[in-house]
């Protein structure tokens, strides 16, 4: 009965992943992988050496890694910390289900979205210009391109995430704020003591999965906007393995890429986990 | 003695039923404001596209783009992208898609998840290991893109739905819930000789019908809203799915001619883009509740715990 599972499970898990071995060979398509001559690290050079494609890639990637979590990831908390204060049910309620809806649309849609409204042609434009106004470039505009991919992330998934949140703090025993306000706590002195504890084990997990994340970062919603900024402001990790690999067909050179990045991904989740325990705290898992 | 009652009394008069401190009146203002302008910011452009999708041609080109509401309702995008063109095709992939991939995604997952619960099965913990090592490692986009090639799926259908029908976390979800069912159920249809598969489908699957519907629809949106498995493994564009063709049309801003549209009426551009836009986000906004409500509950819960 398990058998369709483990098929489909080795076809497109475990196969694929001996197929990592081209990038130790020269991989050439009409031969096959097996029959490929070997060149043991030579396609690793390119990172080695610092190729100028991939170190631009590379320096985009971390650069945006560092803004998601710097100024992304503290958003969610934010909005649930004040959500979670409301009074009315209703509004709580309310307020998720609008703010939780643009995680299900898809990156195509959340990037027409924004080009119909902040492009050089879209509403916003066409009414400053109807009111004799400046207009403002912001999509196609590769020095605006960070911070736009940064608001379309926001846009999308911080409601997703403030549900986590909101989720965690629900939990809460009703008796430490009880205790806490009958000690004399106000607002600040509940949020610092009681509420913000209770979120440190989720906002750990969710700090990690992110370092595993860390090199891949919004391959869907770049490789939209590519053709529109051009490859210096937008080229990031996983879209040069796509545009070098499967675009190129530097097959080889790619997949040392990507390996590298999968290995580094690996080792930071496993690194995070160990520094969060040596805080104390559970992290991913717990040997 | 007094004294201390009454002044617990004022304090419980501050804070809320939850024993949380009263937020003070500006405060609430201040975050009442927020709220509403980051609903605005979600709502707003879902009533420009539906609005500009139904606009007549004179008022969107007066406009230059998008318009906030129409000043009569016209139809004629929704007539022109549903008439058999390249949209109706895409549209027909699409659900096709979703409701093969769905269904093919649900039956693999659960005979997995099953047979991970069941202690007397041979080889269950190396199976279990196989399931939750692959969340770890992700193969990577080269190699996978080769392994599909080599099994001669590129430019099919089936490398729509093969290559991402089994998610481990969704079978790892779905054995939690099926291990959770009272054992002496499955006993007693055991001793009653049920075999394995009859134990599945009258039993399991019946009492698992929630748990199924909240992983079918991930699986759906998952399904639905796929768009670079479409990029990298079809060459032939009359198997587009809809999200390539909102690519290829909106996002990319590429004419839509009356050739692509299989009709003589071509319509304002904005409102045909506007138009395909609402019916790639119309079954999310259809499935939406059902989605939010599931996951508030539980499999978000048991996320994180697990």
């Amino acid at each position: 009965m398990a058998l369709p599972g483990v098929v489909l499970l080795l076809a497109f898990q475990y196969v694929p992943l001996l197929g990592n071995v081209i990038a130790f060979k020269d991989y050439l398509p009409f031969v096959g992988i097996g029959d490929s001559p070997w060149v043991g690290f030579d396609n690793f050079r390119i990172i080695l050496d610092g190729d100028p494609r991939f170190l631009n890639a590379l320096t985009n990637t971390l650069l945006i890694t560092l803004v998601q979590v710097v100024l992304v990831f503290p958003i969610p908390i934010a909005l649930a910390l004040a959500l979670n204060s409301f009074v009315s049910e209703r509004i709580k309620r309310l307020v998720q289900s609008v703010l939780y809806l643009p995680h299900f649309l898809s990156w195509v849609i959340v990037v027409a979205v924004f080009q119909q409204f902040l492009g050089g042609a879209g509403m916003i434009n066409n009414f400053l210009r109807s009111q004799g106004g400046d207009t403002f470039s912001i999509i196609g505009n590769p020095d605006a391109f960070i911070p736009l991919i940064t608001a379309q992330v926001v846009w999308k998934d911080s409601g997703w995430a403030t549900i986590l949140f909101l989720a965690v703090l629900s939990r809460v025993s009703t008796e430490l704020y009880e205790a806490s306000s009958v000690d004399g706590a106000g607002r600040w002195r509940q949020m610092w003591h009681v509420t913000l504890p209770a979120l440190r084990p989720i906002i750990v997990l969710l700090l990690i999965l992110k370092l595993g994340d860390a090199l891949s970062v919004g391959f869907e919603q770049i490789i939209l906007q590519q053709p529109a900024v051009g490859l210096q402001a937008s080229e990031v990790l996983d879209t040069y393995v796509y545009n070098n690999g499967i675009v190129d067909q530097n097959w080889s050179q790619a997949a040392a890429v990507g390996l590298v990045k999968g290995l580094v991904a690996v080792v930071l989740v496993w690194g995070a986990n160990k520094v969060a325990h040596l805080f104390g705290e559970d992290g991913l898992y717990r040997s | 003695m007094t004294t201390m009652t009454s002044e617990s009394r004022t304090r419980a008069r501050r804070t809320m039923s939850g024993g949380q401190a009263r937020p003070s009146v500006p405060a609430t203002i201040a975050k009442g404001t927020v709220f509403s302008i980051a609903c605005a910011l979600v709502i707003l452009p879902f009533i420009g596209i539906v609005a500009t999708s139904m606009a007549p041609a004179e008022q969107i080109s007066a406009a230059g783009g998008l318009v906030l509401f129409p000043e009569r309702l016209d139809f004629s995008a929704y007539d022109a992208i549903l008439s058999g063109g390249i949209v109706t095709r895409a549209l027909g992939v699409s659900v096709l898609v979703t409701v093969g991939g769905t269904a093919v995604s649900l039956t693999v997952s659960s005979l997995l998840a099953y047979t991970l619960t069941r202690r007397a099965l041979p080889f269950r913990r190396g199976l279990t290991l196989l399931v939750v090592v692959s969340l770890f490692f992700s193969p990577g986009l080269l190699p996978t893109y080769l392994a599909v090639q080599s099994y001669g799926l590129l430019n099919s259908l089936a490398a729509l739905i093969l290559p991402t029908a089994l998610s481990a976390f969704n079978v790892i979800v779905l054995r939690a819930f099926f291990g959770g069912l009272p054992p002496d159920i499955l006993d007693a249809a055991e001793i009653d000789g049920a075999s394995e598969m009859r134990l599945l489908t009258s039993i399991v699957i019946p009492l698992s019908k929630a748990a199924l519907a909240v992983i079918g629809l991930f699986y759906a949106v998952g399904y639905w809203n796929a768009f670079f498995s479409a990029l990298i493994y079809l060459n032939d564009s009359a198997m587009w799915p809809l999200q390539l063709v909102l690519r290829t049309y909106v996002v990319d801003d590429n004419t839509i001619t009356g050739y692509d549209l299989a009709s003589d009426v071509i319509p304002a551009q904005p409102a045909l883009q506007m138009a395909i836009l609402v019916i790639s986000v119309l079954p999310i906004l259809l499935v939406y509740p059902w989605l939010q409500k599931h996951f508030a509950k539980g499999a978000l819960t048991g996320a994180i715990k697990g």
